[in-house]
């Protein structure tokens, strides 16, 4: 089967990855995923407020994920709405295992995801541009985390669902990952599938994360390898 | 002897495996899993006998006591000031810290610090639940007057320096300003040819390894001169 875009099924959309990209910031990135740009800064960590929510033991990691208005079609009203609220939540699971907040107790670590252009896929996108940041901002970690979005269309398993291909999907699975941990830190699910493709389709997402993990090391070594 | 999937001074990203055996130790930013060791900074690889560590290309600043830092002064208690010292923490100055006797009754201590001011000044303690002590007992402190204050990275801070301050006193020399350096990144620089200063920073920080730097920092603040 030819997808639309003339991808093979386990191939992904062109990767752009870039690091620094927001001087201002601690740590920052671009990730982009064919259409979809993602761009995520790391503030802290830093004195946490409102002081209630400081915990004594560790950082508390803040993620806010927003699609900027005219990251889509229809002018997205800017502000936190149910999807959103969902996606930050889903995100702060996803690199919690990965960062060691025990480091820094008290502080916060701030970070901010926008997506910049929407064509699916923005959730993992923004994972992959928030864990370049976050390594970027020298904030210590267990490992990064990659992560992409697969499906099912008419009996095959494809990777990297772009926004035409998830209107057809049978089902829309996205995946992070740790790699050399090898740990899932998030896996949702829409749609109606059976265990046996579930499985399939979690495998053909763990080998694209293989493969944008690669892509994160390129950009971070290119930002500071050519300061040594 | 085992083998290392990382050479020293190579570059890894957190979670890569520096080496595969429990001969080693994990140093700094690093931890050890099972037996294998793992870079847990963005860094390079240092291996000095049996320890493994990384060397941070970028780090938050953490206080450690004697260090020199520029704070800023980012409020005022009836005790003492709360200092920025460009780190996850903030630090604490209390009246005692002062060089002066005060008498509260009869002094308004904004008077010696106001807020947003910037003073040179000495960590004096930190204690394990990470509250910060700091102190203006030393013939170095001072509240700064005038000047530019930048900020760079922390961890570029032994390279602006160098063996034996070699770095800094050539700047200085040069374009005779008067600069300190706090280890928490913030500098001051005072004098005629702040520009050309943070000029010669700035290349400091971009590469901070190059080969032969100090020549080119000394041509760089010939050139302008002329």
């Amino acid at each position: 089967m030819k997808r639309i875009d003339g991808r093979k099924s386990d191939e992904l959309r062109p990767i752009r990855a870039e690091v620094g990209v927001i001087p201002n910031a601690n740590g920052s990135a671009l990730f982009a995923l064919g259409n979809t740009i993602a761009v995520a800064a790391v503030y802290g960590p830093r004195l946490m407020h409102p002081k209630h929510l400081q915990e004594s033991d560790r950082a508390f990691l803040r993620t806010i994920y927003s699609l900027i208005p005219f990251s889509t079609k229809e002018r997205n009203r800017p502000g936190p709405s149910r999807r959103s609220i969902e996606i930050c939540k889903v995100t702060r699971e996803a690199l919690e295992p990965a960062v060691i907040l025990e480091e820094y107790p008290k502080t916060a670590i701030d970070v901010f995801i926008d997506i910049v252009q929407a064509d699916a896929g923005t959730r993992t996108a923004g994972i992959n541009a928030a864990s370049m940041a976050l390594a970027d901002a020298g904030i210590p970690m267990r490992d990064l985390v990659a992560a992409v979005a697969s499906g099912k269309i008419e009996n095959e398993y494809v990777i990297d669902l772009a926004g035409k291909e998830e209107e057809v999907t049978a089902c829309d699975m996205p995946v992070a990952y740790m790699p050399n941990r090898k740990l899932v830190t998030l896996m949702q699910m829409d749609g109606d599938i059976s265990v046996k493709d579930a499985k399939k389709i979690l495998d053909l997402s763990i080998k694209g994360c293989m493969k944008i993990y690669e892509k994160q090391k390129e950009a971070l070594k290119k930002k500071w390898m050519v300061r040594i | 002897m085992t083998d290392f999937l990382k050479k020293e001074r190579s570059f890894v990203v957190p979670g890569e495996e520096i080496v595969k055996s429990i001969q080693y130790l994990p140093g700094k930013n690093c931890f050890r899993e099972g037996d294998s060791i793992y870079a847990k900074r963005l860094g390079i690889v240092s291996i000095s006998g049996r320890v493994v560590s990384v060397i941070p290309l970028n780090i938050p600043y953490m206080p450690k006591v004697g260090d020199m830092v520029i704070a800023r002064v980012s409020d005022i208690q009836f005790n003492g000031w709360i200092l920025d010292i460009n780190s996850p923490y903030t630090a604490f100055l209390p009246l005692s810290g002062v060089r002066e006797y005060i008498d509260l009754t009869k002094t308004d201590i904004s008077k010696i610090y106001n807020v947003n001011d910037f003073i040179y000044t000495k960590i004096s303690l930190v204690s394990q639940s990470d509250v910060v002590y700091a102190s203006m007992q030393d013939v170095k402190c001072k509240k700064l007057r005038g000047g530019r204050i930048f900020k760079i990275n922390p961890a570029k801070i032994p390279r602006l320096i160098g063996k034996q301050g070699s770095m800094i006193n050539l700047i200085k020399r040069k374009t005779d300003c008067r600069i300190l350096i706090g280890q928490n990144g913030v500098i001051w620089i005072s004098g005629d040819r702040i520009d050309d200063v943070i000029k010669a920073i700035n290349l400091i920080e971009k590469e901070p390894y190059a080969e032969g730097l100090t020549d080119r920092i000394s041509e760089l603040l010939d050139e302008v001169k002329k």
